[in-house]
């Protein structure tokens, strides 16, 4: 959050910087102003209307009053695991949607908001739904949430901004160079061209960069929040075959856009990379491979099976 | 001379993380331990309309009713602090949970039971009362060992005694016999 506005205050004080050192004068920086009050603005408005906006796009009503079985359920499990990870409960929300999926989002674990799609609460026994819960909560108390929630919205305001300037940049670059070369002062070339240079690489990689970033994140934290929900479960098998479940009702989730995608507990799109180990893999998805994540939770499972003995049943509260 | 009151201050700041970050994990078990309660008084409020609830279908299973009531209040009646108090309440506690769950399986133990009126929706409800206790436990539990282990551990053992740190007891399951997996009769009488 702090980094990206500094990302964009050194994009524009940069820039007239540069400009200072190439003409000789020294202009007001109205370009470092303006784009540290951008970044300062973008990030303060998709940090306060992130949650709302997310939830608001897949058209999700909020569960206040439980009228059936699975509702209520719905919400004596979310309470439960609540108490589990310590945190206030979440406000819940359901997405209308058939395939199995749920997300969190919200600021910090005093006000976060937790969704599941119908299609999850069709198909997922009690112990199953607990995991799943568990696994958001994960989410909101390592922070994820917030963090998640303000990527998503940054990553789109770097490439917005980068367009813009790429076209400014493109009808007035030309003179720039060509009417500072006769003016520039002696002692400044060296330090003005290394300056120029990394500042233009900035540019070209910022949007990239914000983006991996995005996705690199996302993909070490389902693991975390993975071992979270077994941490307040204490039965990762129930989270592996709830991960099965979702798996195999393989049709994306149609209500879960793009920009939310890093959010869900499985990627909501269905893309094959997701599935595929490997660099492009590794590089590209928002979530680690399903199977990886089944297999880690099965070797918690039974590693806590063994240590019990393996004859009695699991201690865990069902 | 400057290395001296280098090394004096940042052992001072050392001193000063971790006697906030003992204080910090000792309010937490606190209010861990304050969470149990409050699920525990959840449950002593809900246990006499759940058992109004069953009475009239369950009057033939009346003694497990009544053993239910009765650890009920005993739990109640128990207002104790300190180590001693701990160990009290989770005695009384571990009887009203036996007693629970003993109830739970012998609703499962009449199908039809569930299929009239609101006994099925009874059930989710103990279910979720009894996962509420298990798991506020098990953070307090997380909790106090990460104190316990905190305050033992070398480098943060010289500030437990400044931070007044002392060891907090887990909480536990006392009776052997509460240890043992309930053996479920599945035969009709």
């Amino acid at each position: 959050m702090i980094g990206f506005v500094l990302f964009f205050a050194w994009l524009g004080f940069g820039g007239d910087y540069i400009w200072f050192l190439s003409n000789g004068h020294h202009p007001f920086p109205w370009v470092g102003i303006l784009l540290t009050t951008v970044a300062i603005v973008t990030a303060w408005y998709s940090y306060k209307t992130g949650p709302e906006k997310v939830l608001w796009a897949t058209g999700a009503h909020e569960l206040i009053d439980p009228q059936t079985d699975a509702e209520r359920q719905l919400v004596n499990v979310v309470e439960e695991m609540a108490i589990a990870a310590g945190v206030p409960r979440p406000r819940i929300w359901i997405v209308p949607d058939d395939d199995p999926n749920a997300f969190a989002t919200g600021h910090d674990p005093r006000d976060s908001q937790i969704a599941v799609t119908q299609g999850l609460l069709r198909i997922c026994n009690r112990d199953e739904l607990q995991a799943v819960i568990g696994h958001e909560l994960g989410h909101v108390k390592n922070l994820d949430v917030r963090l998640m929630t303000t990527l998503a919205a940054l990553v789109g305001a770097v490439l917005l901004v980068r367009d813009g300037m790429g076209r400014m940049m493109g009808r007035g670059g030309g003179r720039l160079v060509g009417r500072s070369s006769g003016r520039r002062s002696k002692d400044a070339g060296p330090l003005l061209v290394i300056l120029l240079a990394l500042w233009v690489i900035s540019w070209i990689i910022a949007p990239l960069v914000t983006q991996l970033l995005a996705m690199a994140v996302s993909r070490k934290r389902e693991y975390l929040a993975d071992a979270m929900s077994a941490q307040f479960t204490r039965n990762p098998l129930a989270l592996a075959s709830a991960l099965e479940k979702i798996e195999s009702a393989a049709a994306p989730t149609a209500s879960i856009k793009r920009g939310a995608a890093h959010l869900c507990i499985a990627d909501p799109l269905g893309r094959r990379f997701t599935n595929r180990e490997g660099w492009l893999a590794d590089t590209l998805a928002t979530h680690p491979p399903m199977s990886m994540r089944i297999s880690r939770l099965k070797g918690m499972g039974y590693a806590q099976l063994k240590k019990e003995g393996g004859s009695s049943a699991i201690s865990a509260p069902a | 001379m400057w290395v001296v009151l280098l090394l004096a201050v940042v052992i001072a700041l050392w001193v000063i993380a971790a006697y906030n970050g003992l204080i910090s994990l000792k309010n937490q078990t606190v209010n861990a331990f304050k969470q149990i309660d409050v699920q525990l008084k959840r449950r002593h409020d809900l246990i006499p309309n759940l058992v109004n609830a069953v009475k009239g279908a369950m009057d033939f299973e009346r003694s497990t009713l009544e053993a239910v009531i009765q650890a009920r209040n005993q739990a109640v009646k128990v207002n104790a602090s300190g180590p001693e108090g701990i160990k009290q309440i989770s005695q009384a506690e571990n009887a009203l949970s036996g007693a629970l769950s003993r109830l739970l399986v012998t609703v499962e133990r009449y199908p039809e039971l569930k299929a009239t009126g609101n006994i099925g929706q009874l059930q989710e409800e103990l279910t979720s009362t009894e996962n509420r206790i298990a798991f506020a436990r098990q953070l307090y539990n997380d909790t106090a060992t990460q104190y316990n282990t905190k305050q033992q551990q070398f480098p943060t053992t010289l500030v437990a005694g400044l931070a007044h740190a002392e060891r907090t007891d887990l909480w536990e399951i006392e009776d052997q016999a509460e240890r043992a997996v309930p053996q479920v009769d599945l035969s009709r009488r």
